[in-house]
């Protein structure tokens, strides 16, 4: 910078002074200030700030003036800038929350119009409530067997102790493959195959697979004991649909054979089957039946997970769901028959076993009030989409 | 079976005050199955009474009915100061009482229920004005007292069985509590009052006194002397214990005693005349099925054999009979007279003029008997006892009891002779370790509670080597054969309610199987694509093929057949999903349902046009051996899972935001998707005609080269043939391939390498024949633009003046993108060249605006 020229002649710049900086600030202020929108500030903005508003002329005209002046001069110029610059920030902010709240409050909708273009679809509780129970019993260690639906009669009912002249074995109860022609071997006419009537056989070959032999080295040998396994599945019977009857039912079956396992056992299953399904606390009942696969053989009853027993003998407080007994018939269990474990190569000297099995659909029905078996084989979409995704 | 408590108590020392309710529980809890207790009579109250009709007059009214206004003489506490004349022409009291029966005479005793009685249905009775009289109580049938179905007069009792006025309720024995027990197939012994009070007394701890006795009686058997009625047994394996006792001289109009009537009644059976009544109570007692013949009917020997081919006999219920080789006959002179074991014939029958009667009390084989029940459709109160096993000494002592009542009852006289033919079987001996039941069934039991456990049931025990003792069993228990049987009878005699409660620790498991992961994410995923799981029955008739447009050669007719099914319209198992699921969509519908997707994951039943083999009949004494298992796996038909979806009506409802979407052939593709997607597997799609579907809308479900299932719109004809809604779809594939079609399935997936360069897009038109499938187009972009490819995207198909007759175009958006760096556009370019030329070459694909 060259030194200060003392000879310039100083030429009086009115918009220089500094009571018409203050007015020019002030008239910008009072522009923003009016602006009632971002259009308006934005013609204020251009007016007070633009290439011709008065401050930026008069930015300009400050080289205009002495040296001396300058400086001041300059000084009082910038910061009214800076000042006419912040208001218009300040103000452009508030004009921008202003307009961005009403942009929000013109796109509001009534959110309760309904959207259900995509339906809802379900699943039967027959189906869940089988993977239900079957993650009750792998939580514990247990494995879920399945087998086919058109069985063997022999693991239908021979490999169970059901002899040929066994009464369930009659027209009344099974149904029947139909025989195709003798077989020249042993001159049957039927055809050794039926549906089967419980999810039993599955047991049975679950055994035989355990225990299969590769002397010769074919194929790969049975696991061997310990078995637990759940068997859930659809089974058959010749009973007409009715109210509480249908001729394709459903079944869970479990089966433990191992080293000393005893009817104790058997209870702590089913007590923690129970409490899995019905909640904490509710327990079984065992009392003696007959089944020709177990001996000892028992009824397996529910203590009513309503009422759990308090409207026994209480008149006022009637309960529907046990008919005020405090117990709901659940299935049937027992202890496996050593003639089964023989006919399906299990040593029953070395291992005892443990079996039970419940209908499903009854376990349905009373667990969740359903009260006509039409609806659980009818397939109404209404029916199943009641339960949704789970039971 | 029925058990009046007054009948138990006779035998079993149950406390007085102990009801039937009380002990039904200690039966229960001992393991019989009593379903109900009856408390009969008990809907009697009110002065029931006994009346003698004095006189009557019979008076016939404008309805046409005609009444009798009696007086009867109901007792001195009972009869108003009404006096009327009696037959001996004094003057007693008497009610007047209007009758509508006219089976009576004057001085009949008759069973009046007076003003206040309430009768069984809660019939309150009034003095009532009727016919012009006040009658002051009623005149009663069986059937108002509950005993039984006569209805067609009042009941008229004997006259010397009461007196006017006495209590009729215990006159007529109305009063006693049944157990309604449900007995299991091992437990024949308590089809007889004789087992149920055994099991109560041992129940309660109290004496038992057996009705048989001890039994056979070994001096009555010596008196087998061949001077009772010749009977010869030609199968005694089937028929080892015959006796026979004659009676003669019976009245055949003797009555049975009331007591007996009513117990028979409450027991379930229907009283006939006093020599069957007391056969049927005998039976009921001892458990030991009786027959009755008249002797004047038989001619020359009874003869025990198995019938000949082609035999014939009419049984008691007028049914003639074809008899098969293994039925047991009892035969005459004259040729079969009785089914043994099951049921008598005609000609031998006890008749209202029998005055002689032959009483054969056998024991027959348990399984022949019930072969020949079930053969014949008979069960019979016979044969259902005789096939769970009665006791073979029984016959001595219950033939005595019948021909006792016979003569109590009946004023006959009993024949000297007796023939018994044959003798009891032996009892086998079971061997039992004294702590098996302890380890059984994990309860602590001493040797001395085994042993007074097993003698309890009757069983004698005999001390062997170190804890081993020897049992047998009693001659009614031929259930107990196995140390496991006697195990039983140890745990439910303490009481099952003695078992711990005691969770086994099973070893680690190995979880669901992937096949089960796979079903179950495959069945969430089709439910969360909006279907609803409807599980149908499997049966099906050559109609549903007909309807679904099957070819007479389609090899889905080829199913297994039933031979006893629930419908004959429906006699063989489902091959395809179809029908059943089909049959829901229309009740769906049917019940206004209309927009409705569905769907079904089950077996179905698959078999060749040969013969189906029949599975080998395998020991069951030994593990079959893996050739036996091979042969009857091999014989087991084919039973794939598969999963269907049908639906029809509006895939997405009108809504606000405009028109429905109706439910099309790409919906169904679009399900099998689903599945491939959610069960990890790469679904590729090609059109093909196939029944049901639409020949132009249906497409072909391939897994690699396989085709697992089909899917589209169904065939028109289908839809009309079903009666379904126009337009509806399915899709039936094969889940077992699906889960089987990815050997790697259960191996890690591998990562990709996810880039962070930039995209680079191109969209192409190409212009096609439209018999070229866009799947293939796809196809061959992707391996015509190599690895840069990132996705191709069908985003318009267009036909029309443009393109030109049978040509459309198809116009994709690829995307490029490389994994280390940013593409030139020059390298975007030349994959896209590369892609558009590998089209042009397998599809004659042209650019459009090239």
């Amino acid at each position: 910078m060259s030194a200060p020229n003392s000879e310039y002649d100083p030429v009086e710049v009115s918009s220089l002074h500094p009571d018409e900086v203050a007015r020019m600030v002030s008239d910008a202020l009072s522009a923003f200030e009016a602006a009632r929108d971002l259009d308006e500030l934005k013609q204020a903005r251009l007016a007070h700030t633009g290439d011709r508003a008065p401050l930026t002329l008069a930015n300009r005209e400050i080289g205009a003036l002495p040296p001396q002046a300058r400086k001041d001069a300059g000084r009082r110029v910038g910061a009214a800038r800076r000042e006419v610059g912040e208001a218009l920030a300040r103000r452009q902010a508030v004009l921008e929350a202003e307009r961005d709240e009403r942009v929000l409050v013109d796109e509001a909708v009534d959110v309760t119009l309904p959207w259900d273009r995509a339906p809802r679809g379900a699943r039967h509780p027959l189906t869940t409530i089988q993977e239900r129970v079957a993650d009750v019993f792998v939580a514990m260690g247990w494995e879920v067997a399945e087998g086919p639906e058109v069985e063997a009669e022999w693991l239908n009912f021979d490999a169970l102790n059901i002899g040929p002249d066994h009464p369930a074995r009659t027209m009344q109860d099974t149904f029947f493959v139909a025989a195709e022609g003798a077989d020249g071997a042993d001159g049957a006419d039927d055809s050794g195959l039926v549906l089967r009537t419980h999810t039993s056989p599955v047991q049975a070959r679950t055994m035989l697979a355990r225990t299969r032999q590769t002397a010769d080295g074919s194929g790969e040998p049975g696991r061997g004991m310990p078995i637990y396994v759940i068997c859930p599945g659809r089974t058959f019977r010749t009973d007409e649909l009715d109210a509480t009857h249908t001729p394709v039912f459903s079944q869970v079956e479990g089966l433990a054979v191992d080293e000393g396992l005893t009817m104790a056992h058997l209870k702590g299953t089913l007590d923690h089957f129970a409490s899995s399904m019905f909640g904490a606390g509710i327990t079984t009942r065992l009392r003696p039946s007959y089944f020709p696969f177990t001996e000892p053989s028992a009824e397996m009853d529910l203590q009513c997970f309503v009422c759990r027993g308090a409207s026994v003998g209480d008149p006022e407080r009637p309960c529907r769901t046990c008919g005020s007994e405090g117990w709901i018939e659940w299935g049937g269990c027992g202890m496996v028959n050593p003639r089964v474990l023989v006919a399906c190569g299990v040593d029953p000297e070395r291992y005892t076993g443990f079996a039970f099995g419940m209908g499903l659909e009854r376990t349905l029905m009373f667990r969740h009030g359903i009260e006509d078996m039409h609806d659980m084989v009818e397939g109404d979409v209404r029916f199943a989409t009641a339960f949704g995704m789970e039971v | 079976m029925r058990v009046p408590m007054s009948w138990l108590r006779e035998f079993a020392a149950v406390p007085g005050s102990a009801t039937g309710r009380d002990v039904a529980d200690r039966l229960i809890a001992a393991g019989l199955e009593v379903e109900t207790v009856d408390e009969a009579g008990a809907d009697v109250s009110g002065p029931l009474v006994v009346g003698r009709v004095l006189e009557f007059v019979e008076e016939t009214h404008k309805n046409g009915k005609t009444v009798r206004w009696c007086a009867v003489d109901v007792g001195a506490e009972h009869n108003e100061q009404r006096p009327s004349h009696t037959d001996d022409g004094s003057t007693t009291m008497s009610r007047g009482v209007v009758c509508g029966a006219l089976n009576f005479e004057v001085g009949d005793l008759v069973v009046v229920s007076l003003p206040g009685t309430v009768l069984p249905g809660g019939f309150t009775i009034t003095a009532r004005k009727t016919y012009g009289h006040v009658s002051d109580g009623m005149i009663c049938s069986a059937r108002e007292l509950g005993l039984g179905d006569d209805h067609t007069g009042i009941l008229v009792l004997r006259p010397d069985e009461a007196a006017p006025g006495d209590d009729a309720a215990a006159v007529l024995h109305l009063r006693d509590d049944v157990l309604d027990i449900a007995v299991t197939p091992d437990r024949g012994y308590c089809l007889s009052v004789r087992g149920v009070a055994r099991e109560a007394a041992t129940a309660f701890g109290v004496d038992y006194a057996d009705p048989a006795g001890s039994g056979v009686d070994e001096r009555e058997d010596d008196d087998a002397d061949g001077s009772g009625y010749p009977v010869r047994v030609d199968d005694a394996d089937r028929c080892p214990v015959f006796v026979a006792r004659t009676v003669t001289g019976v009245d055949p109009h003797a009555p049975s005693p009331r007591w007996l009537q009513r117990r028979v009644q409450l027991a379930g059976m229907r009283p006939i005349s006093l020599a069957v009544d007391i056969t049927n109570y005998v039976m009921l007692e001892l458990g030991q099925p009786i027959h009755g013949y008249d002797r004047d009917a038989l001619t020359g020997t009874i003869v025990v054999r198995r019938a000949e081919d082609g035999e014939k006999l009419t049984t008691l219920d007028g049914v003639v009979r074809t008899l098969d080789p293994d039925d047991l006959l009892i035969t005459d002179d004259t040729g079969p007279i009785g089914l043994a074991g099951v049921m008598g014939g005609g000609t031998t029958e006890l008749s209202g003029s029998t005055t002689a009667i032959v009483v054969e009390a056998a024991h027959f084989e348990a399984t022949g008997a019930g072969r020949t029940a079930r053969r014949h459709k008979l069960p019979s109160e016979a044969s259902k006892r005789f096939e769970r096993g009665v006791d073979p000494r029984a016959p001595w002592a219950a033939s005595r009891r019948v021909v006792e009542l016979l003569v109590e009852h009946g004023g006959g006289v009993a024949d000297s002779g007796m023939t018994a033919v044959g003798a009891v079987p032996p009892a086998t001996a079971v061997d039992i370790d004294t702590t098996l039941p302890s380890r059984v069934v994990g309860v602590e039991y001493t040797p001395d509670e085994v042993t007074r456990a097993l003698t309890s049931v009757g069983a004698t025990v005999e001390a062997g080597a170190g804890p081993t003792v020897t049992v047998t069993a009693p001659s009614w228990r031929p259930d107990l054969t196995d140390p496991y049987d006697l195990v039983e009878e140890v745990a439910r005699l303490r009481g099952y309610g003695a078992i711990p409660s005691v969770l086994p620790m099973a070893p680690a498991g190995r979880g669901v199987t992937s096949g089960q992961r796979v079903r179950r994410r495959v069945e969430r995923a089709v439910a969360a694509a909006g279907y609803v799981e409807a599980p149908s029955y499997p049966f099906v008739g050559e109609g549903d093929f007909d309807a679904l447009g099957f070819a007479v050669d389609d090899p889905r007719r080829l199913a297994v057949r039933l031979a006893n099914p629930l419908s004959e319209e429906q006699p063989l198992l489902r091959t395809t999903l179809l029908p059943g699921l089909l049959a829901t969509l229309r009740r769906n519908v049917g019940r206004g349902n209309t927009d409705v997707a569905l769907y079904e994951s089950g077996l179905v039943f698959r078999r060749g046009p040969g013969t189906l083999p029949r599975p080998p009949r395998l020991p069951v004494d030994r593990r079959p051996t893996e050739d036996e298992l091979a042969a009857l796996e091999d014989a087991v038909p084919e039973q794939p899972r598969r999963l269907a979806v049908a639906l029809s009506g509006a895939r997405e409802p009108a809504g606000w935001w405009g028109p429905a979407r109706q439910v099309s052939w790409a919906d169904a593709v679009e399900a099998a998707r689903a599945v491939a997607s959610s069960a990890g597997v790469r679904l590729r799609v090609g059109n093909d005609e196939q029944a049901p579907w639409h020949p132009g809308r249906c497409a072909a479900l391939y897994v690699g080269a396989e085709v697992v299932g089909h899917a589209g719109e169904l065939h028109p004809r289908v839809v009309q043939a079903l009666g379904l809604p126009p337009r509806t779809a399915a899709m039936e594939l094969d889940l077992d391939r699906l889960v089987g079609a990815d050997e790697d399935a259960d191996a890690p997936v591998r990562a990709p390498a996810v880039s962070t360069f930039p995209v680079a897009t191109q969209d192409v038109a190409l212009l096609v024949d439209s018999s070229v499938p866009a799947a293939d187009v796809e196809a061959a972009l992707r391996a015509g633009a190599g690895e840069l490819l990132e996705s191709v995207r069908l985003f318009d198909v267009y036909t029309g003046a443009q393109v030109g007759e049978g040509r459309r175009s198809l116009a994709y958006a690829l995307r490029f993108r490389a994994p280390d760096r940013t593409l030139t556009a020059d390298e975007t370019t030349a994959a896209r060249d590369a892609a558009v030329a590998a089209a042009a070459e397998r599809t004659g694909a042209e650019l459009r605006g090239a």
